[in-house]
């Protein structure tokens, strides 16, 4: 295994409380020293990241690979070659696989998978339910023990409230963490866009906030009753952050986190009818992306995800209510991120925390940090480099994405997986 | 989204939406209406406009009276027309939206009129199709209705002659009408004085204020100082839904009866886009009665959907 020096970078580690010029030294696969000069090291390579930030690779809560069973949409081996180069060097699965991840079969065949793309850092999260129908309990240890790091039901409710509650205490039992994203199937009403006015002038049916925040309501009255770890996903509306602010006032101990573009986009961002905007939880208002910025900032919420789901064309080719929900999102991760800190919502320093040292905490994963003895899971980024999302320079194979054609800043030129450079900017690319 | 619908001269290529469009080019439909009526007799000339061209009714929800004027209109425009039922036919076979259209395309289309039951439908397909083809909505899931509104305008010009003193009041079903949502960009794109929207909460949308319409929940309250009242059909599944208890409560409450008639102002017409359910939004007295415009909506129809139709296929040089 290579022995690897990476030198000149701005070495940006929230959780190591580092900002400083220097060198990040590997070998074995392992970050060996930080910020020291290693005299008598022998590099095989040395990567010379001047003008660049060298930081932990990015740990990303909620992706669809679309593998096994939607291969048509994206593969293993497309979206881990698009999540490396992006940076990102951990990533959760969803349960909502065809088949769901229920049983370890599922979880073992996801694990080949990641093997075989050699990207073996793909953490499936486990049904929480049964086919994720909400009715009965999935084999939560078995599935654990199988390599699930987490339990959810994916986008799927759960409508009986005892249900949620057995599932809750039962998770607590073998520790494991409950990744929700609340919403209240009945409210929701089978809506595709924000209730607010644009849904109101097109006709679209919609989702209330309150499908969301009360969902989120009842879920944290069960965590407390049932002891079990949460952490929310992809929240929305201004109305949760509340929620969860309280709640942490209170003192349960619960965690959140954003998708990357509810931090940018609301309803009338949305050019009428186009379906690359049909996203669930819809895009709300300005009102609750300033709130989702500020929980951001304030830090109730403490991570950042892509919710990465790629799509083929056809899925969204129709008349909007019809077509797919998700947005492919790896690749804007860090532009996005880094747009945040440009207009002066959160610092660097918390928008990189939101996307590595923070979610690697909950997840308890040996990730995120540039600390001594950990896998060097590294990414170097240039946050100056203009580039436009463009058929050249998009891995991803769904190229469903609101941003299509936009010029962002900030792009990954190396990512190291585990000491292994699985990812390099192709040198003389258009920088333009 | 308006420049889907226009050329780069302003002229129209689609009728999807009132949503973009000025009043000059709403007066413009109904001035070009005005003319295919005789003035003697009142009926509906026939004229070689759309000769040679052929026209396409897609209607993947059922309607009669739509699609028979529709058809109706080509005819008076001398145009070749074929009207599909798609709901019973390809799409039940598996086939996307798109296939259809590209299989219709196919075969040497120049328009499609088109309803479906989701909104934003026939944007897509004007989106999708062919440069060529005019797309004309003829009702799109919960969004518009365009062609009803602008019969509709049509009908309280007749009658009315000004829009700018006119109070208008919308009664029903808004939350689920295409043709409400039509009408009120409609009737304030053509400068009437107050749209009054007048429903119970359940049958509004969420931030219903925001189309330019004030709101009541009280029929007598609402009817007050009103010209013209547009009932909207009440569909049955709206009581399984938990959004209203009953008919006879519904018509008890918004029902228009002929003492509920009497607090608008004593001229005020009463429109129907049809179908009624008499006794349930509003009773037969009233919608039989002398108030009542609605067999003259029917009618202008035809006119209406002529002058859209003629006016969409201008660009591609048919007059």
């Amino acid at each position: 295994m290579k022995r690897i020096h990476i030198k000149n970078g701005r070495i940006i580690d929230p959780a190591n409380d580092v900002d400083s010029i220097g060198s990040v030294y590997v070998a074995d696969g392992k970050i060996v020293a930080v910020n020291t000069e290693l005299d008598g090291f022998q590099a095989d390579e040395v990567i010379d990241a001047q003008d660049k930030i060298v930081c932990p690779g990015f740990v990303d809560l909620s992706t669809r690979l679309r593998e096994p069973g939607q291969s048509r949409k994206a593969t293993f081996q497309s979206e881990t070659l698009a999540a490396a180069s992006a940076g990102i060097t951990s990533l959760c699965l969803q349960p909502d696989t065809k088949p769901v991840i229920d049983t370890p079969a599922v979880a073992e065949l996801i694990k080949e998978l990641a093997e075989k793309a050699n990207y073996p850092q793909i953490y499936p999260i486990a049904a929480l339910t049964q086919k994720l129908e909400g009715n009965e309990l999935s084999s939560m240890l078995s599935l654990k023990q199988a390599g699930c790091i987490a339990v959810g039901n994916a986008s799927k409710p759960i409508s009986n409230l005892l249900i949620l509650r057995r599932a809750m205490e039962y998770a607590a039992s073998h520790d494991l963490l409950l990744m929700f994203r609340p919403n209240d199937y009945w409210l929701g009403n089978k809506g595709c866009a924000h209730e607010g006015e644009i849904a109101t002038r097109y006709g679209l049916p919609s989702i209330p906030d309150a499908a969301e925040s009360i969902a989120l309501g009842q879920c944290l009255e069960l965590a407390e009753l049932t002891g079990c770890r949460v952490h929310f996903g992809q929240l929305s509306c201004k109305r949760s952050v509340i929620k969860i602010h309280q709640a942490n006032k209170y003192g349960l101990k619960v965690t959140a986190d954003v998708a990357i573009h509810q931090l940018h986009l609301t309803e009338n961002d949305m050019i009428p009818f186009d379906s690359a905007y049909h996203v669930l939880p819809p895009l709300r208002t300005e009102a609750d992306k300033q709130y989702l910025r500020q929980g951001l900032a304030g830090e109730t919420i403490t991570c950042i995800c892509s919710d990465h789901q790629p799509h083929d064309v056809d899925a969204k080719l129709g008349a909007f209510p019809e077509t797919e929900p998700g947005i492919s999102s790896l690749e804007t991760l860090l532009p996005l991120m880094l747009k945040l800190v440009a207009q002066h919502a959160i610092t660097l320093h918390q928008g990189i925390a939101a996307i590595t040292q923070n979610p690697a905490a909950i997840l308890g994963l040996p990730a995120g940090a540039l600390t001594v003895g950990y896998p060097a899971d590294i990414c170097v980024f240039d946050a100056e480099m203009s580039w436009q999302i463009n058929q050249d320079n998009w891995k991803s194979k769904g190229v469903n994405t609101p941003f299509w054609g936009e010029t962002m800043k900030g792009r990954v030129t190396e990512t190291l997986q585990a000491g292994r450079v699985i990812y390099r900017l192709a040198v003389g690319v258009d920088k333009s | 989204m308006s420049n889907l619908q226009l050329t780069a001269e302003g002229k129209l290529k689609h009728f999807l939406t009132i949503e973009g469009l000025s009043q000059s080019l709403l007066t413009e439909i109904l001035d070009t209406a005005e003319s295919f009526v005789n003035p003697t007799d009142q009926q509906i000339k026939k004229v070689p406009l759309l000769r040679g061209k052929t026209i396409v009714n897609l209607f993947f929800e059922n309607s009669t009276r739509t699609r028979t004027t529709f058809e109706l209109a080509a005819k008076r425009l001398s145009a070749d027309v074929l009207s599909m039922s798609i709901s019973t036919s390809s799409t039940s076979k598996g086939e996307s939206l798109l296939d259809t259209i590209r299989n219709l395309e196919a075969m040497y289309v120049d328009m499609f009129v088109v309803r479906h039951g989701l909104s934003g439908a026939a944007h897509f397909i004007a989106q999708q199709t062919a440069n060529h083809i005019s797309v004309i909505n003829a009702g799109d899931g919960q969004h518009a209705h365009p062609t009803q509104a602008m019969l509709d305008m049509f009908t309280i010009r007749q009658v009315k002659k000004d829009f700018s003193k006119l109070r208008v009041a919308i009664i029903g079903d808004i939350l689920h009408s295409r043709v409400a949502r039509s009408q009120i960009l409609a009737l304030n794109t053509l400068g009437a004085a107050e749209v009054r929207v007048i429903a119970p909460k359940t049958l509004l949308p969420a931030h219903v204020q925001t189309l330019g319409v004030s709101v009541c929940h009280n029929l007598n309250e609402g009817l007050q100082d009103i010209d013209v009242i547009i009932m909207l059909r009440l569909q049955k599944e709206r009581m399984t839904s938990a959004l209203l208890p009953s008919e006879s409560e519904y018509f008890k409450c918004f029902g228009l009866t002929e003492s509920k008639l009497k607090i608008a102002k004593p001229d005020a017409i009463v429109m129907h886009p049809g179908p009624i359910n008499r006794g349930v939004e509003i009773d037969s007295k009233v919608a039989d009665g002398p108030q009542s415009v609605i067999l003259q909506q029917v009618s202008n129809g035809i006119a209406v959907r002529m002058a859209i139709m003629s006016m969409a296929m201008q660009p591609q040089g048919a007059i």
